[in-house]
């Protein structure tokens, strides 16, 4: 169930957008090669004939004018047919016909999402994700993360993307094409996959220092386990259970971590870090950067700036080595 | 032959020649290990890309190391110990115990003592 799916445009989930693009691009990718073979055929051809018996006007004409113009009109047709099938909107008829002429089944077209359905609001900071889901209409702030989405699988589920400071862009290759993150405007993603497991995306717009290291994962799974998963979700972290998890509690309100960091259920409600309510339950650290135990937790909150130079976390000077890693702890056993 | 052999390399010190050794570890898997569980994040190790961390100690040049952070002796049955389960040696340490299972820990040992 939590197989990592490679990142890639080439590995296109079934059932998503990007399998639909991903057909796009090999008619391009195919039809460009065969062209360009065609094309150096024809002037080594040219170039090693003595007398040529062609008529130049047949070939200008055709090969200049027709064949382009025919190819070009069924290409723009065949991209405008899957566009309007990925962009999950309701389709006209002249869009039915033509997506019923390049063959592109209802199945595979993402279908608009259900009115009240589940809306994924993911603003882009440098160089994270903050991810809050809007359960009820209105509601988006009893379920925040940071860095990973969990989606049911075979549902269209709708992204809102906005941005809190530079331009970023939400790229997860094998679910859809990339939708830009621009100041003052919430663009539009809907998703879908109807294969269970973790998919990696990454900012596709460069936005600073630690571009590279700004990745998400997102977790498709069946209806039934996320819904478990948001109930949790959703809940507040719990008090800690044992005198080891009680001094890595202490500990966080000992060091600025309140600052910037919501843990809810706890006084800690800073705004500008990601929430780490259920930080133990995420698939990674530091923005897909690390991955998620007790060792990296630790050598984040020490060396930040070792791992994502630049980024607004400090490196954590205050703790005693005890304290390090029993504040590590605390932070794992919320999940 | 293998609790003969660990009786042995008790027995022996840096002093008189001792070159540590793991029966059974793998260090090119330790290699691997290391990567994976990501022990660059704190540690300089030679050898694991991205390993360039400054929480702990550098891992340079480790098969010359006489003591495990500074406590106890540098022999293959405490530090294969001592990777997996650091406070249990240095109850002070900052370095977590960290799941592992003992082959890991036996291969991160041979990988570690592969450093010259």
């Amino acid at each position: 169930m939590n197989e990592e799916h490679l990142q890639s445009v080439l590995h296109a989930a079934p059932g998503s957008g990007a399998e639909l693009l991903s057909g796009l691009g090999i008619v391009l990718y195919v039809g460009a090669a065969l062209i360009f073979v065609a094309v150096i055929a024809l002037v080594l051809h040219a170039t090693f004939t003595d007398r040529l018996r062609a008529s130049t006007r047949a070939w200008v004409v055709g090969g200049g004018i027709v064949f382009p113009a025919v190819a070009l009109f069924l290409l723009l047709n065949y991209s405008i047919a899957v566009g309007s099938a990925v962009s999950a909107i309701e389709s006209g008829s002249a869009l039915r016909l033509l997506l019923d002429c390049f063959r592109i089944d209802s199945k595979a077209r993402i279908p608009p999402p259900a009115p009240g359905s589940l809306r994924i609001h993911v603003d882009g900071k440098q160089w994270w994700w903050d991810v809050r889901y809007e359960v009820r209409s209105g509601d988006t702030s009893s379920i925040v993360l940071a860095n990973e989405l969990r989606v049911p699988l075979d549902e269209p589920v709708e992204l809102l993307l906005t941005t809190s400071d530079v331009i970023h862009s939400f790229w997860v290759p094998s679910l859809a094409g990339k939708v830009d993150m621009i100041p003052g405007r919430t663009n539009r993603l809907v998703i879908r996959t109807s294969e269970p497991g973790i998919y990696r995306g990454q900012c596709a717009e460069y936005c600073g220092g630690q571009h590279a290291l700004m990745a998400l994962y997102v977790i498709a799974q069946p209806r039934e386990e996320f819904e478990a998963w948001l109930t949790r979700q959703a809940q507040p972290a719990e008090a800690p259970r044992d005198d080891l998890l009680r001094s890595g509690y202490d500990a966080f309100f000992k060091g600025r971590c309140p600052e910037c960091h919501t843990v809810r259920g706890t006084p800690a409600d800073g705004a500008s870090g990601p929430d780490l309510t259920h930080v133990g339950a995420r698939h990674a650290l530091a923005a897909g950067t690390l991955r998620n135990h007790i060792g990296t937790m630790a050598g984040w909150i020490a060396g930040a700036q070792d791992i994502k130079p630049g980024n607004p976390m400090p490196d954590s000077e205050v703790y005693t080595g005890r304290e390090l890693r029993a504040l590590s702890a605390w932070l794992e056993s919320l999940e | 032959m293998l609790p003969i052999a660990a009786v042995l390399l008790l027995g022996c010190t840096h002093e008189s020649g001792y070159e540590p050794n793991v029966p059974g570890g793998n260090a090119e898997r330790g290699r691997r290990a290391i990567a994976a569980l990501e022990c660059g994040v704190c540690h300089e190790i030679p050898g694991v890309p991205g390993a360039w961390g400054h929480v702990g100690p550098p891992l340079v040049a480790y098969r010359g190391n006489v003591y495990i952070a500074g406590k106890q002796p540098n022999r293959p049955d405490v530090l294969m110990r001592f990777v997996r389960d650091a406070p249990s040696l240095a109850p002070d340490t900052a370095m977590p115990a960290i799941a592992m299972s003992e082959t890991q820990a036996r291969d991160i040992a041979a990988y570690l003592y592969s450093l010259e």
